[in-house]
C-alpha cells in the first residue's frame, strides 16, 4: 500500500514538474532569441516580444521551480531504501546540477527580471543566454541520473550499495545522451508550437494595429520554422533513442509495441487491444515494419514480451518481469502521435508562411491553437512510456522497485499525496489562467533603451 | 588509502558550510517577509520590502537544494533516514517554500486587493513555517532524537515537537527576523528603514533570550555520549559567541550601526551552524535513546570515488558560483527608495 501510494505520489509530483518544465527550457532559448533579435537589429518589435513571451517564460518558470524543490527531497522521503542502494551515483550528479544548473539559472533569472535598464543591454541580453544554458545543462544531470536508472553503467555493488567505479561512464552512458538529445529538442518544440500558437493569433486579433501585427508575424515566422526544425529532430533523436532502448531495455520496447513473440520481419502494431490481464484481444498490423525500424531489417529478429519474460527468469529468478503493457503501448503511441502532428503543423506553416499566408489562414490558426496541447501530451506520454516501461525495476535489472520505498506509514504518504495532487491542482489551474490573461495583453511600448534610471525597479 | 582518505569529513563540514550559507542567505528572505507586515503603510511599501529581496531570493534558495543534493550523494544513509524520518516536517517546509516561491511571480499579476491578499499571506506563511521548521528540526539533530537499531526514526511530527526543539525553532524565527530587519534596513529608506531598524531591536531582545535559552537547554540537556566526539568545548564556545553575537548585534541596531549589526547577525548564524555541526560530529542522526543507534558520518558516507568526483565538482565551479552570486548583490547594492511618481505609474510587470 505504502508502495503504491508512493508511486503515485512520484507519479503526480514529477508529471506535474515536466508539464511545465520543457516550456521554460524552449522559451528560455526562443525569448534569448528574439532578446538577441532586438539587440542586433535595433528592432523595437523584437525587443516588445521579447518583453510579451518573457512574461508567459516567468510564469511559467516559477511554477517549474517550486515543483523542483519537492523533487530533490522526494527520494529522501519517500525512496529511501532506494536512496542508499544508489546514493553513491545517483548524488552526485543531482548534486552538481544544483551547483552548475540551478545556481546559473536562478540568479540570472533575478538578474535579466531586474537588471533591465541597470544592466548594459549588451550584459542584460548575457543574462538570459546564461539562464538558457542554465536550464540546458540542469537537463543533461537530471537525466545522467535517469539514465543510469535505465541502463545502470559504471557502478558495482559492494555491501548492498552501488558505488561508482567509473564517473566518465555515467556522464558517457549512451542512453544519456540520447535522451539529452530527444528531451532537449522536444522541449523546443514545445515553446515552438506556443509560440506559433499565440503569435498566429495575435497576429490576427491585433489587426488594427500595424506594429502589434507585424511583430507577431515575424514571431510566427521564426516559430514555425523552429518547430518544424526541432519537431523533425525530436523525431530522429527519438528514434535513436528506441534502437538504444532496442539492446538496453527490451522489454520496454517489446510492451511498447504489445509484441508478444519474439518473431523475424515484426510487424509494426497500429492497434492493440488487450483484456485485463494484458493479453492482446485484437490487434491490427503493418507487417514488417517493427523489423525495418529496429533492427533496419525486413526479417530481423525482433524480441517478444514472453521469451523476455521466460530469459529474465531464468537470469533474475522467479516473478513477473512485464511491466503494464497497455499503459507503455499506448503512452508510445500518443507520444509518437503527438510528435507526428507537430511536425505536420510546423510543415502546414511552412507552407503557409512560403504563400505569404500564414497569419492569414483560418484553418491553420485554429490547428495552431488546438495543437498547444500536442508537445506537452507527447512529452508527459513519453515520460510515462519510459519510467512504466522500466517497471518492475527501479534500477533497471539491479534494483526493484518495491525494495526501494521508505518505511513511511501509509498514513504519511496518503495524507501528503492528496495535499500535493491539491495543491498542484490550484497551480495549475492559476498557471493556465495567468498564462492565458499574459497572451492576450497588448504588446508594450517600445523600450527606448538607455533609460538607466536610478529608480528602483517595482518590479512586483 | 592514500591523502584525501578524511573525505568523509571534509564533505561534513562542507555540507555544514552549505546549510550555513543557505541559512545566511535565504534567513534574511524569510526575516524581510515575516517583518513585513510590521514596517509597511501602503502597497508602495510593501514593494520595497519585496524588492529588497526580488533579485536574489531564487539565487537563495538553491543553496537549499545543493545542501539536499550533496547529503543524498556524500551521506546516501543520512539522506535517506532523515527526510524519511522528518516527513512531515520537511513536507510542511516543501509546502510553505511552494507556496512562498510563486507569490513573488503571482501577486503582480493582478491588481485587485483580494488576489494580492492571497499571495502576500502566502509569501509570510511560506517564509514563517519554514523559519521555524528548520530551528526545530536543527534542534533535534543536536539534542538527538529516539532512533531504533537500525537508525529509523519513527516518533512522527510529535516526536519531532519536543520542547527544547520548539524553543530552538522560536530561536530560529527571531535570528531570522533579526536578520532579515537589519537587511531591509540597509536595502531601503525612509519610513520603511526606520521601522525595520526599531523591529530589529526587538527581535534582537527576542533573538538573545531565545538563543541563549536553547544553547543553555540543550548544554544541560545532554545526549548518550559517543566516541570520537569532539570536546564539548567546541561547540560551547561556537554557541556562546553566537549569543554574543546577536547580543552585540541588538546593540548596533539600537545604536543604528546597520551594516555591523547585520555583519553581526551574519556572524551568529554562522557560528550557531559550526556549533551545530561540530556537535554533532562524528554523528549525522544523534540518537536520544541509545548511542549505538545513531548514524555516524562514517556508516553513511559515500565512497572515496564519489566523494572525489564531488570534490574535483565542487572545487571547479564553486568559485564561479560564488563570484556571480556576490556580483548579483553589487549590482542591486543600492537602497530602494520610493518612486517620487506615483506608485500606479511606477508599477511595470
Amino acid at each position: 500500500m505504502t508502495l503504491d501510494l508512493a508511486r503515485w505520489q512520484f507519479a503526480v509530483v514529477t508529471i506535474f514538474h515536466f508539464f511545465f518544465v520543457p516550456l521554460t527550457i524552449g522559451l528560455s532559448f526562443l525569448v534569448a532569441i528574439m532578446q538577441t533579435l532586438a539587440y542586433r537589429q535595433k528592432d523595437p518589435g523584437w525587443d516588445r516580444l521579447s518583453r510579451f513571451f518573457g512574461r508567459l517564460f516567468l510564469i511559467n518558470l516559477a511554477v517549474g521551480v517550486v515543483t523542483g524543490i519537492v523533487l530533490e527531497f522526494q527520494f529522501g522521503l519517500n525512496w529511501s531504501s532506494y536512496s542508499v542502494f544508489v546514493g553513491n551515483i545517483f548524488g552526485a550528479p543531482l548534486a552538481i546540477e544544483g551547483l552548475l544548473a540551478f545556481f546559473l539559472e536562478s540568479t540570472f533569472v533575478g538578474l535579466w527580471i531586474f537588471g533591465r535598464g541597470r544592466l548594459s543591454a549588451r550584459l542584460h541580453l548575457a543574462t538570459i543566454w546564461l539562464v538558457a544554458v542554465g536550464t540546458v545543462l540542469s537537463v543533461l544531470f537530471i537525466l545522467a541520473a535517469n539514465a543510469w536508472m535505465q541502463h545502470p553503467v559504471g557502478y558495482k555493488v559492494v555491501h548492498g550499495q552501488a558505488v561508482l567505479t567509473n564517473f566518465w561512464l555515467i556522464l558517457g552512458n549512451s542512453t544519456l545522451w540520447a535522451q539529452f538529445a530527444h528531451t532537449v529538442l522536444a522541449a523546443f518544440a514545445t515553446a515552438g508550437a506556443l509560440t506559433l500558437a499565440i503569435s498566429v493569433w495575435r497576429a490576427h486579433r491585433d489587426r488594427d494595429d500595424p506594429a502589434s501585427r507585424r511583430a507577431f508575424q515575424s514571431c510566427a515566422h521564426l516559430a514555425t520554422g523552429f518547430l518544424l526544425t526541432t519537431a523533425v529532430l525530436t523525431a530522429v533523436a527519438g528514434d535513436s533513442l528506441g534502437r538504444v532502448m532496442d539492446t538496453q531495455e527490451p522489454m520496454k520496447m517489446a510492451a511498447a509495441e504489445a509484441l508478444y513473440h519474439t518473431t523475424n520481419g515484426a510487424p509494426f502494431s497500429l492497434l492493440t487491444i488487450t483484456d485485463l490481464s494484458d493479453q492482446p484481444v485484437m490487434q491490427i498490423r503493418v507487417p514488417h515494419v517493427l523489423s525495418l525500424i529496429e533492427d533496419l531489417s525486413w526479417n530481423g529478429q525482433v524480441p517478444g514480451i514472453d521469451n523476455i519474460q521466460a530469459a529474465d527468469v531464468a537470469k533474475y529468478g522467479p516473478g513477473s518481469y512485464v511491466p503494464m503493457i497497455w499503459l507503455t503501448y499506448w503512452s508510445f503511441r500518443a507520444m509518437v502521435g503527438a510528435g507526428t502532428l507537430m511536425i505536420l503543423l510546423g510543415a502546414w506553416g511552412m507552407y503557409l508562411a512560403w504563400r505569404k499566408k500564414l497569419a492569414e489562414d483560418l484553418w491553420f490558426r485554429r490547428a495552431a491553437l488546438v495543437g498547444i496541447a500536442l508537445p506537452f501530451l507527447a512529452n508527459t506520454a513519453g515520460w510515462i512510456m519510459t519510467e512504466a516501461g522500466r517497471q518492475p525495476w527501479i534500477v533497471y535489472g539491479v534494483m526493484l522497485t518495491a525494495k526501494g520505498v521508505s518505511g513511511v506509514t501509509v498514513a504519511d504518504v496518503a495524507a501528503t499525496l492528496a495535499a500535493f495532487v491539491l495543491i498542484y491542482s490550484v497551480l495549475a489551474v492559476i498557471e493556465v489562467a495567468l498564462m492565458t490573461r499574459s497572451a492576450r495583453r497588448p504588446l508594450e511600448e517600445p523600450d527606448l533603451g538607455a533609460t538607466k534610471s536610478l529608480e528602483p525597479s517595482l518590479v512586483y | 588509502m592514500a591523502p584525501f582518505s578524511d573525505l568523509n569529513t571534509t564533505w561534513f563540514a562542507l555540507i555544514g558550510l552549505l546549510w550555513t550559507g543557505y541559512f545566511f542567505l535565504e534567513g534574511f528572505d524569510f526575516g524581510v517577509a515575516v517583518v513585513t507586515p510590521f514596517v509597511i503603510k501602503d502597497e508602495t511599501d510593501r514593494r520595497l520590502c519585496l524588492n529588497a529581496v526580488g533579485p536574489t531570493w531564487d539565487g537563495n534558495e538553491v543553496w537549499l537544494l545543493v545542501a539536499g543534493g550533496a547529503m543524498f550523494a556524500a551521506f546516501p544513509l543520512w539522506y535517506a533516514r532523515l527526510f524519511s524520518g522528518f516527513y512531515l516536517a520537511l513536507f510542511l517546509v516543501l509546502v510553505a517554500l511552494i507556496f512562498r516561491g510563486v507569490s513573488f511571480e503571482f501577486r503582480g499579476h493582478d491588481d485587485r486587493p483580494s488576489w494580492r491578499r492571497v499571495w502576500d499571506a502566502a509569501n509570510f506563511l511560506g517564509s514563517l513555517v519554514p523559519a521555524i521548521v528548520w530551528g526545530v528540526a536543527f534542534t533535534d539533530l543536536v539534542h538527538g532524537v529516539p532512533l531504533s537499531p537500525g537508525g529509523h526514526y519513527y516518533g512522527g511530527l510529535p516526536g519531532l515537537l519536543h520542547p527544547i526543539a520548539i524553543v530552538g525553532g522560536l530561536a530560529s524565527l527571531a535570528v531570522f527576523v533579526f536578520h532579515g530587519s537589519l537587511f531591509l534596513a540597509l536595502k531601503t529608506s525612509g519610513d520603511v528603514a526606520r521601522r525595520a531598524r526599531r523591529a530589529a531591536g526587538y527581535a534582537g531582545v527576542a533573538a538573545v533570550a531565545l538563543l541563549g535559552g536553547v544553547v543553555a537547554w540543550v548544554a544541560e540537556a545532554g545526549r548518550p555520549a559517543v566516541a570520537g566526539s569532539l570536546s564539548g568545548v567546541v561547540p560551547l564556545v561556537l554557541a556562546v559567541a553566537a549569543v554574543a553575537a546577536v547580543a552585540v548585534a541588538t546593540v548596533l541596531a539600537v545604536a543604528h550601526r546597520d551594516g555591523w549589526a547585520f555583519a553581526a547577525t551574519g556572524l551568529a548564524i554562522i557560528a550557531a551552524m559550526g556549533a551545530v555541526f561540530s556537535r554533532m560530529f562524528p554523528l549525522v542522526l544523534p540518537a536520544s535513546n541509545r548511542a549505538a543507534n545513531a548514524i555516524t558520518i562514517a556508516a553513511s558516507a559515500s565512497q572515496h570515488n564519489t566523494l572525489m568526483v564531488m570534490t574535483i565538482a565542487a572545487a571547479c565551479f564553486t568559485p564561479f558560483v560564488l563570484a556571480y552570486q556576490a556580483w548579483t548583490y553589487w549590482v542591486f547594492r543600492q537602497r530602494l527608495v520610493r518612486p517620487v511618481a506615483s506608485p500606479s505609474t511606477a508599477a511595470a510587470h
